[in-house]
């Protein structure tokens, strides 16, 4: 549901990038969404289109690229792909892990017709 | 006519994070503990915050940001009934609230003086995680008749939080909840969390639940700005 939130943020920062490059118009935006995100990305191209509407944004493509979350073991001091959300260190079995990636969703760049 | 394409890197809510940062600079100014409450609806969150006022009030001086999605002000009405200052932020049908409502709020209230505000977030288990506030402390609270499996179906609330109030202890005889495989989740989540079984309804558990957080204002309050 948030995701409405997050298309906004979404189009300010694009629109800003956009402008300051001396955009015409904005081609396409590179999203990396992180599986512990908590974002879907079918909802955000969903709210994207209403958003983007008469704006520098608008009809653009949004390009997904998804990235797996790896936790650390404390413990051990392993690092291993996540697998289950709640699933001890398989190396050790304990269960103080920490996120280190997956968690963010981050605009990387954007195409720009000028 | 060209084709460009320009690099940025930047997280979506950063704008969000950054405000969030400068609402905690505004808190840390005035040596005040600001603590954002986090549940589903109907978990206990207005009980609990009642609760508090009932405990502190006589010692600290408490403020209170109210969010609800609804125009309704029944929880603002319950709180500025004990005669603590309390704001309402109506988000509007949103489902959460952002660091923005918050400075909101903030500005809303007079904090001379004040020790400890009380962030009470909207009720949900999934978009209120996604968004920094400002608070020192995230408190999420879980309650028996939610069921023991939350942790393992919502996990993004539990993992930036330093307490988990474990409310309406009271029910567990007659509620099917087992208390280790909730707690077994919690801490694979966030190992080393507090984790603070009570109940608002008969009082038990309230004295550890007012004692970490009591320490917790005292720091702030004598700590250098």
């Amino acid at each position: 549901m948030h995701e409405y939130a997050i298309t906004e943020a979404l189009l300010k920062t694009a629109s800003e990038y956009a402008e300051n490059n001396g955009a015409k118009r904005v081609l396409s935006l590179n999203l990396v969404i992180g599986d512990l995100s908590g974002i879907i990305d079918e909802s955000v191209q969903f709210y994207w289109d209403m958003v983007s509407e008469d704006t520098i944004c608008a009809g653009s493509i949004l390009k997904f690229e998804k990235q797996s979350a790896v936790f650390r073991c404390l413990a051990c001091q392993s690092e291993f792909p996540m697998v289950e959300e709640l699933a001890p260190c398989p190396k050790c079995g304990s269960i103080d892990i920490r996120v280190i990636s997956g968690d963010d969703f981050t605009l990387k760049s954007i195409e720009i017709e000028k | 006519m060209s084709i460009e394409k320009v690099q940025i890197v930047e997280k979506i809510l950063d704008a969000n994070d950054q405000m969030a940062l400068e609402n905690q600079q505004v808190f840390d100014q005035k040596n005040i503990l600001a603590i954002n409450i986090m549940a589903s609806p109907g978990a206990g969150k207005t009980s609990l915050i009642l609760r508090t006022i009932e405990g502190l009030a006589s010692d600290y001086k408490i403020a209170v940001i109210e969010g609800d999605t609804a125009p309704v002000t029944i929880d603002a009405d319950k709180i500025y009934e004990r005669g603590i200052p309390v704001t309402q932020i109506n988000t509007g049908g949103d489902c959460h609230l952002d660091a923005l409502m918050v400075r909101k709020g903030m500005q809303a209230l007079n904090l001379e003086g004040v020790d400890l505000v009380i962030i009470e977030n909207v009720g949900n288990l999934i978009c209120p995680a996604a968004f920094k506030l400002g608070s020192h402390l995230n408190v999420a609270i879980a309650s028996i008749p939610e069921g023991d499996d939350k942790p393992y179906k919502y996990p993004n609330i539990y993992r930036g939080i330093q307490c988990l109030v474990l409310n309406k202890t009271d029910l567990l005889p007659y509620v099917d909840f087992n208390l280790e495989y909730f707690k077994q989740g919690i801490r694979i989540l966030n190992p080393g969390v507090d984790i603070l079984p009570l109940s608002s309804k008969t009082g038990e558990g309230m004295d550890a639940w007012l004692a970490w957080l009591c320490k917790r204002i005292n720091e702030k309050k004598h700590a250098q700005k």
